[in-house]
């Protein structure tokens, strides 16, 4: 294990250098030079002959009935190609596959509206127009004949005996439930000396709002019956086995591609809706077309994070602040539809116990449906909820029980010698150590003079706080999971994909099946390749993008849930190491010894014994490619390697909701520290530190700047980012106005610390990263609580805490207060 | 509905001629045709992107007439005669400008959609303000909304682009 609390300057690597130990060095990034010269390309920059610009038709009702859709106007409208509407698309499609058990399993979901409109914003019809702007008109043309049902805009109104139920083919609202219960319970609350008691918390609903909303070019090639969709969804093989069915094709009719893609963080997943739906009409149309979908219409009805509820918690605790355990129900708000829920209700199972060594716990999960904009993952998905609910048990317990938040978390960290640990629901935390990182996100906040600091801000009329976020990053998840969710499931495991070949010329050609969305693939897998075949990064070319033609993708291929170090790297050592297998036995025969005897070097396969004995790898490329006669005939080299990596999972045990969830388990630890001007409930984040462990680095800058985002995102949803519905249930923040993200000014300085405790697990000892933010909203809140405990010792119950918030909580503390009491265990 | 399409084109169409990056373009463009998408859509310049549908996020940003404009909250038609300079613009004969370089090498892009904003409303600062401090940046780049990188490491590429040091 290693530590360091600066990143390096980025190493200057001359054109054409070759040197050993590109892994672990800030090598300047592939991606960069055509991106700022804008000469990336995203999908909304490919144009082409006759395309038709597609509008959907949105309901600007919550809950309604939908009597009848008239077109007919639109179609009359000059510029306007056609139409495609809800009773169409029952007629051409099956509803899609759902993941659910029942009674979630009997939804049917269409990729327009059918017979019933359930969120303002779900698309109803489609027009497709010459231009955006006709499209537009015309889709104003469409007449829609409602009639406005009951509204659930409160997750806590949806099992009510009399709430409206959305979806009559299930029957409730209540579309799943999982009962999770690990440890004895009872023997924990018997051993507890004080039981802290929480009515109610609430993780609040919003995105990473990617700046790049979502879109796709489509055609339809009618001879061959197949479709190409230029996208940026950043998990084609889920929209693939989503759509086929639904479509009633195989999937190699639908063919992915994707260069580059203008963020995702999770909220790109489930764009297959509006996939199909422009896949529909390129057909009905035969013209290609092209849909880009609008911010406002972005924020109105894709992606939203899981909105959870925390009901009746329970702790027990030991006198001196040991945590022995908790029982608790979720409540997760999962908006209209399943489009990937409900596997929230298993995936924050990955970190049940947090950084924590508590045994026994018991949450009880209950998703229900509301008129909201369906949820699907959003960076720190699901486990996000669950660790700001544990972190802020850590809080409320030391508040309450009068005891140093960093003395108890340090009293119930999960220790470094106790790694890897088995979790009380069979994860493996593979490597880490809290304390450790605790120390040294509190030393880069100058904890020592947090009194000084605390005088000086009430000299100035402010009062200061300080608090921590301890998260994990569970990373290559094991999708076995699923059938914990719904056992009727086929899927477990995980895989990657790479190609790596040698061409003609001596170029080195990689191909990942991942669609990086800013995660740098291109250069940290040159860095892999080139350390494995002894040449430049230069030589290195990686393909930029995602194609399923292509042929280096596999079933969980994408990217999403912090695995590319593992699984993407994973698969391109593999591939490389295969290559460079080859490379070495074609070498031996022609230089007449043996593969042992040749080394991988300056771009040169060469004896070791004899370095001018050499080939320079332009020969072996050419040699295989063109030049192959009188080769051995057994001789089994192709130097295009294909690599599937599979992480080591077995499935779960389905009956004890018990098995390793994930391979990995980075690890952050965030401080922030909080200044409240009392008068008004204003404050700034003053200082700020974040500690992240991810295992072995292959590019620490790379990795920072991810720290450094994944921070910002913490931020802005921790002081102002929320959607935020009326009881109409129509949201309130449907734009950049309304929904502010963090701009440069209201960024805090963020000091960045890093240890690494290489996983055990991994083949490079990485582990994936890069959604560890949420540890900024555990830490602005509990520094929040912590300025306000001098006004009447509030509790801070909310994820999300604009002013407004924060002056409720000063101007009324009991009102807070009213949700915890403790009493003798 | 009356009318056909060409019609109703010619009726509220101009021909409007813009310089960008020093070529001069003639186009003939409906009245309500954003500046964005004649740059994006008819001009082919596609480094110039669309973040929001409200003025907000900044990705559009352009010089025009040597002030920095959203591209999405003007009209076509209004830069008749403009000259304006985009991302594309930057380079010279492939070969980065220092605040090219400068944002690779502080790790200032991740996804790159933002960059060409960024890298505009930058172009605009340091033209007016060769020594900008980091307040002055931020403020600078206010416009201009980043999902990725948190901010500081342009804040850094901005200053060291302009010769300052920058502490890592």
């Amino acid at each position: 294990m290693s530590e360091t609390t600066t990143v390096t300057e980025p190493i200057v690597v001359e054109e054409g250098e070759t040197r050993p130990g590109f892994a672990g060095q800030n090598v300047p990034r592939k991606e960069d030079k055509r991106l700022v010269q804008g000469e990336g390309v995203f999908f909304d920059d490919v144009k082409r002959h006759n395309m038709g610009y597609v509008h959907f038709v949105r309901s600007p009702y919550a809950h309604a009935k939908i009597r009848s859709v008239d077109v007919s106007k639109a179609l009359e409208h000059p510029g306007v190609f056609g139409t495609m509407t809800g009773d169409e698309v029952a007629l051409l499609t099956d509803p899609f596959f759902q993941i659910s058990s029942p009674p979630g399993a009997h939804l049917k979901d269409f990729c327009l509206a059918v017979g019933k409109a359930r969120f303002v914003g779900e698309p109803v019809a489609a027009v497709v127009a010459s231009t955006r702007e006709i499209a537009r008109d015309a889709s104003e043309l469409v007449e829609v004949d409602y009639e406005p049902l009951p509204v659930i805009s409160d997750a806590r109104e949806a099992l009510g005996e009399d709430a409206p139920v959305l979806h009559d083919d299930a029957g409730t609202n209540l579309t799943w439930e999982g009962v999770y219960e690990w440890g004895d319970l009872d023997q924990a609350f018997a051993e507890a000396d004080r039981v802290v008691k929480i009515s109610e918390l609430h993780f609040d609903r919003f995105n990473s709002t990617p700046l790049e909303c979502n879109g796709a070019l489509v055609e339809f090639n009618r001879g061959t019956g197949q479709w190409t969709i230029i996208t940026n969804n950043q998990f084609p093989g889920f929209a693939a086995i989503m759509m086929g069915p639904a479509m009633r094709v195989g999937l190699d009719k639908l063919r992915f591609v994707t260069q580059d893609i203008g963020g995702g963080f999770g909220n790109k997943i489930t764009s297959h809706p509006q996939l199909v739906a422009c896949c529909l009409l390129a057909r009905k149309l035969k013209r290609p077309v092209q849909w880009t979908e609008w911010r406002t219409d972005f924020h109105l009805s894709m992606s939203h994070g899981n909105e959870r509820w925390f009901q009746d918690t329970e702790v027990a605790v030991k006198e001196d602040g040991t945590l022995l355990g908790f029982r608790t129900t979720a409540l997760d708000d999962a908006g209209a539809w399943l489009r990937y829920e409900p596997l929230g209700g298993v995936i924050w199972a990955q970190v049940t116990p947090g950084m924590y060594r508590w045994r026994h716990i018991r949450l009880d999960f209950k998703q229900v449906v509301t008129n909201k904009a369906p949820v699907s993952p959003n960076r720190g998905y699901s486990r996000m909820q669950h660790l700001w609910f544990t972190e802020r048990i850590i809080d409320i317990v030391a508040h309450e029980l009068g005891l140093d938040p960093v003395e108890v978390r340090k009293r119930n960290y999960i220790k470094a010698e106790e790694m890897p640990y088995e979790t009380p629901n069979g994860c493996i935390y593979d490597s880490g150590d809290y304390s450790k990182m605790l120390d040294v996100a509190l030393d880069l906040i100058g904890y020592d003079e947090l009194d000084t600091k605390r005088v000086d801000a009430e000299s100035r009329g402010k009062l200061l706080g300080l608090g921590i976020g301890s998260t994990l990053d569970s990373g290559t998840n094991n999708f076995g999971q699923s059938r914990l969710i719904n056992p009727e499931l086929q899927f477990s495991g995980n895989n990657e994909v790479a190609t790596v070949k040698l061409d003609i010329f001596g170029e080195i050609v990689v191909t990942l099946g991942t669609t990086p969305q800013g995660q740098s693939h291109e250069t940290t897998a040159s860095q892999v390749v080139a350390d494995i075949l002894g040449c430049s990064i230069d030589d290195v070319n990686v393909r930029a993008g995602h194609d399923s033609y292509w042929n280096s993708h596999a079933g969980f291929s994408g990217t999403y849930a912090s695995q590319f170090a593992v699984t993407g790297l994973g698969a391109v050592k593999g591939a490389t190491d295969m290559l460079a297998g080859e490379m070495r036995k074609l070498a031996s025969v022609v230089l007449g010894c043996a593969p042992e005897d040749i080394e991988l070097a300056d771009g040169q396969a060469r004896m070791k014994a004899n370095p001018e004995a050499a080939l320079p790898f332009m020969a072996l490329g050419a040699i295989i490619n063109a030049n192959n006669a009188g080769l051995p005939e057994d001789l089994d080299v192709t130097l295009n390697c294909r690599y599937v990596y599979r992480p080591p999972f077995d499935p779960p045990d389905v009956e004890r909701k018990y098995g390793n969830l994930t391979l990995t388990y980075a690890a952050q630890i965030h401080v922030a520290v909080v200044e409240i001007d009392p008068e008004t409930g204003v404050y700034e984040v003053v200082d700020y530190a974040a500690v992240d462990d991810c295992g072995k680095r292959i590019n620490p800058q790379v990795v920072e700047g991810q720290v450094m985002g994944a921070t910002a995102q913490a931020l802005g949803a921790a002081t102002h980012e929320t959607f935020t519905y009326d009881e109409d249930g129509n949201l309130l923040t449907p734009n950049f106005y309304d929904y502010h993200v963090p701009h440069a000014l209201d960024m805090p300085p963020i000091a960045t610390g890093n240890i690494e405790s290489p996983s055990p697990f991994t083949s490079m000892g990485t582990k994936g990263m890069g959604e560890g933010g949420g540890a900024g909203i555990h830490a602005v809140c509990a520094a929040l609580q912590d300025a306000l405990s001098s006004r009447g010792k509030p509790v801070v119950y909310d994820s999300c805490n604009p002013y407004h918030r924060v002056w409720e909580l000063l101007s009324d503390p009991e009102a807070s207060r009213q949700r915890v009491s403790v009493e003798a265990g | 509905m009356e009318g056909n399409g060409a019609h109703r084109a010619v009726e509220t169409s101009k021909t409007i001629t813009v310089g960008v990056n020093g070529t001069t373009y003639e186009r003939e463009v409906e009245s309500r045709r954003l500046l964005v998408h004649l740059i994006r859509d008819d001009l082919d310049l596609t480094g110039t992107h669309v973040g929001c549908d409200t003025g907000n996020c900044g990705a559009c940003s352009v010089i025009l007439n040597g002030t920095l404009v959203k591209s999405c909250m003007l009209l076509a038609v209004q830069a008749d005669g403009a000259e304006i300079e985009t991302v594309e613009g930057l380079a010279e004969e492939e070969q980065l400008s220092s605040l090219q370089q400068a944002f690779s090498d502080h790790h200032a892009l991740q996804c790159g959609y933002c960059t060409p904003g960024m890298l505009m409303s930058a172009t605009a600062l340091l033209r007016e303000n060769s020594s900008p401090s980091d307040e002055e940046i931020s403020k600078a780049i206010q416009g201009n909304i980043c999902r990725c990188t948190g901010y500081w490491n342009i804040v850094k590429a901005i200053k060291a682009a302009s010769g300052q040091e920058v502490s890592e």
